[in-house]
C-alpha cells in the first residue's frame, strides 16, 4: 500500500510539475463582459419497463413502469479583464411516473401508482486565465418517498497548452428515506374509544377521523469523491482515467421492500447501513479519418456488499456531414450476486441481512440503440440560436427478463 | 462493515497509473490550430446530455454505479 501511495505522490507532483509553467500571455485584449445567458437545453426523455420481478412483491411480481422526464438547464458566463471565466448553471427537472408494483404497497393492490419528483439545482464555476478551475454547487430533489440535499464541490488545473487537465470532485447527499411499509406491517387499530394508527399511506385514524400526517423519515448519507485526468495524446485520440470513491451510509434499503422466506414468513428487507463503492473507469476517443469517431468506456467496480461488475460500451458517430452524425452505440454489462441476495421463497431465518432485490443479483445486460445530432449551420429550422438537436434512442434487456426502451431528446439554444 | 480486499483494486490502480504516465510523457504536445479533430463535439471525454436519463436508470437497475457522469446520491429509484 505504501508503494502505491508513494507511486500515486511521485506521479502528482510530476504533474503539478509539468503544469507549473509560467503564462505569458498579452492580457492587453481581455475586457470584463456582463453576465449573459449563454447556453439553454431541454433535456427531455420517456422510459419504460416491464419485468416479473419487483422487489415490492418480494421478487414476483411484475415491474411495470413509465417515466417521463423534463430538465430544464440555464448556462450564464460572465468574464472579467484578466479573463477569468465565471458560469452560473442552474437546471430544474420534474419527472413524472407510474409503477405498476407501488400498487401492492398495500395488499389490496390499491395503493397509487404513480409519483412526481421534483430537482432543481444551482452551480457556479471560475476558469482562470492560469488553468485552474474552481466550483460549488448545490441540489435538492424531492418526491414523495424521497428527499434529498446535495452540496459539491471540484477544483481542477489544465495545462499551458491545455493538453492535460486533471480535476476533483466531490458530492455530499444528505437524503431522508420517508418510512412507507407495506400494509400488512402497519400497526393495527386498538379496539379501544381512543385508537390511532398510521396506515401505508400516511393517514391517520382516531376515533374514526381521518387525518394526514408525516410518516417517519430516515436519514441516508452519500459522500463522493472523483479524480478524473485527460489527456490529449495525439490530434486524433484523447482519453480520460476516472477513479471514484462512494461511502454512504444510513438506511441502504426501502421500507417496502418484501422479503419471503423458506418457511413462508414475511419480512422488509434489512440491509447493511453501509456501504462502501469503488468505480474505476477509462474513456477512450479516437477520431478515424475525416468521418468516423470511436467512443469507447470501460469500468470496473466493487463494493464491500460483494458486487463485482464490468461495463464496456462502444459507440461510433459517423458524420454524414458536418451538421449530421449518426451513431450506433452498444453497452454490456456484467455483476456478480451480493451474498445479501436471494429470490422469493429462499432466503433463511437465519439471515444476518436479505433482500430481493434483482439489482443486487447475479445478471448481464445489454444496451444497444442509436443516436443523432443535427447542428445546421443556420440553425434547426433555420432559427438562430436553435443550434442542436440530439436524438437517442436505446433498448435495454437484462438476464433476469427486465426488458426496457429509452428515448431522449436535448435541444440547444445557444 | 464487510471490508474491502483491495488486491484487485490496486493492481488495476497501479496498472492504469503506469499506462497514464506512459502515455502523458510519451505523447506529443498538439497545438490549438492542430485541434480541430480533438475539439469536435463527438470526440468529448464525458457524457452526452442527452444521456441523463439512461444514465439514470441504469445505475437504479444495477448494482454499480459512478465513474460516468451520471448520479451517485440523490434520487430514490424505489420502483
Amino acid at each position: 500500500m505504501k508503494k502505491i501511495c508513494f507511486t500515486v505522490l511521485a506521479l502528482y507532483f510530476s504533474l503539478l510539475s509539468a503544469f507549473s509553467q509560467q503564462y505569458n500571455v498579452d492580457t492587453s485584449s481581455y475586457r470584463n463582459t456582463k453576465l449573459k445567458l449563454d447556453e439553454v437545453n431541454l433535456v427531455s426523455g420517456y422510459f419504460n419497463q416491464d419485468g416479473n420481478h419487483s422487489a415490492v412483491t418480494g421478487g414476483i411480481g411484475t415491474q411495470q413502469l413509465n417515466d417521463v422526464s423534463n430538465v430544464l438547464e440555464l448556462k450564464f458566463l460572465k468574464q472579467n479583464d484578466r479573463n477569468n471565466k465565471y458560469t452560473w448553471d442552474m437546471e430544474v427537472g420534474f419527472d413524472h411516473h407510474t409503477a405498476a408494483s407501488q400498487a401492492y404497497i398495500n395488499t389490496s393492490g390499491a395503493s397509487r401508482t404513480f409519483g412526481n419528483r421534483f430537482y432543481p439545482s444551482i452551480n457556479w464555476q471560475v476558469e482562470k486565465s492560469n488553468g485552474f478551475n474552481f466550483g460549488l454547487g448545490t441540489s435538492l430533489s424531492s418526491e414523495v418517498n424521497y428527499h434529498s440535499f446535495g452540496l459539491d464541490f471540484s477544483a481542477g488545473k489544465t495545462s499551458k497548452d491545455k493538453n492535460t487537465s486533471i480535476n476533483f470532485k466531490g458530492d455530499v447527499y444528505f437524503d431522508k428515506v420517508v418510512m412507507i411499509e407495506p400494509s400488512e406491517f402497519v400497526p393495527k387499530p386498538v379496539e379501544t374509544s381512543l385508537s390511532t394508527y398510521t396506515t401505508a399511506s400516511g393517514t391517520v385514524i382516531t376515533d374514526g377521523e381521518r387525518q394526514t400526517v408525516r410518516i417517519p423519515r430516515t436519514p441516508r448519507n452519500t459522500y463522493s469523491g472523483s479524480l478524473t485526468f485527460s489527456q490529449i495524446v495525439n490530434k486524433n485520440f484523447q482519453f480520460a482515467l476516472i477513479a471514484e470513491g462512494v461511502a454512504q451510509n444510513g438506511y441502504l434499503g426501502l421500507p417496502f421492500h418484501r422479503v419471503y422466506f423458506t418457511d413462508g414468513s414475511e419480512k422488509i428487507e434489512n440491509l447493511p447501513s453501509e456501504r462502501l463503492k469503488l468505480p474505476l473507469a477509462i474513456r477512450l476517443n479516437y477520431f478515424l479519418g475525416d468521418k468516423i469517431i470511436f467512443r469507447s468506456y470501460y469500468r470496473y467496480y466493487m463494493d464491500d456488499w460483494g458486487i463485482k461488475a464490468h461495463t464496456a460500451s462502444l459507440e461510433i458517430p459517423y458524420k454524414v456531414s458536418p451538421f449530421l452524425s449518426i451513431a450506433p452505440f452498444y453497452r454490456y454489462y456484467i455483476q456478480t450476486a451480493s451474498p445479501y441476495f436471494a429470490s422469493y421463497g429462499t432466503h433463511q431465518l437465519t439471515d444476518p441481512y436479505y433482500t430481493s432485490n434483482y439489482n443486487l443479483s447475479a445478471f448481464t445486460s445489454q444496451y444497444f440503440g442509436i443516436n443523432f445530432r443535427i447542428t445546421p449551420e443556420k440553425g434547426v429550422f433555420k432559427i438562430p440560436f436553435f443550434n442542436m438537436i440530439d436524438l437517442r434512442y436505446g433498448h435495454y434487456s437484462q438476464t433476469t427478463g427486465l426488458q426496457a426502451n429509452n428515448i431522449g431528446i436535448n435541444l440547444r439554444f445557444k | 462493515m464487510q471490508l474491502i480486499s483491495c488486491t484487485k483494486y490496486k493492481i488495476v490502480f497501479a496498472a492504469l497509473g503506469f499506462f497514464m504516465l506512459t502515455i502523458s510523457t510519451g505523447c506529443a504536445s498538439v497545438k490549438e490550430y492542430q485541434k480541430n479533430k480533438i475539439n469536435d463535439a463527438e470526440m468529448k471525454l464525458n457524457a452526452r446530455k442527452v444521456e441523463k436519463t439512461e444514465l439514470n436508470f441504469q445505475s437504479y437497475r444495477e448494482g454499480a454505479s459512478g465513474a460516468n457522469g451520471g448520479k451517485v446520491g440523490a434520487g430514490c429509484g424505489c420502483n
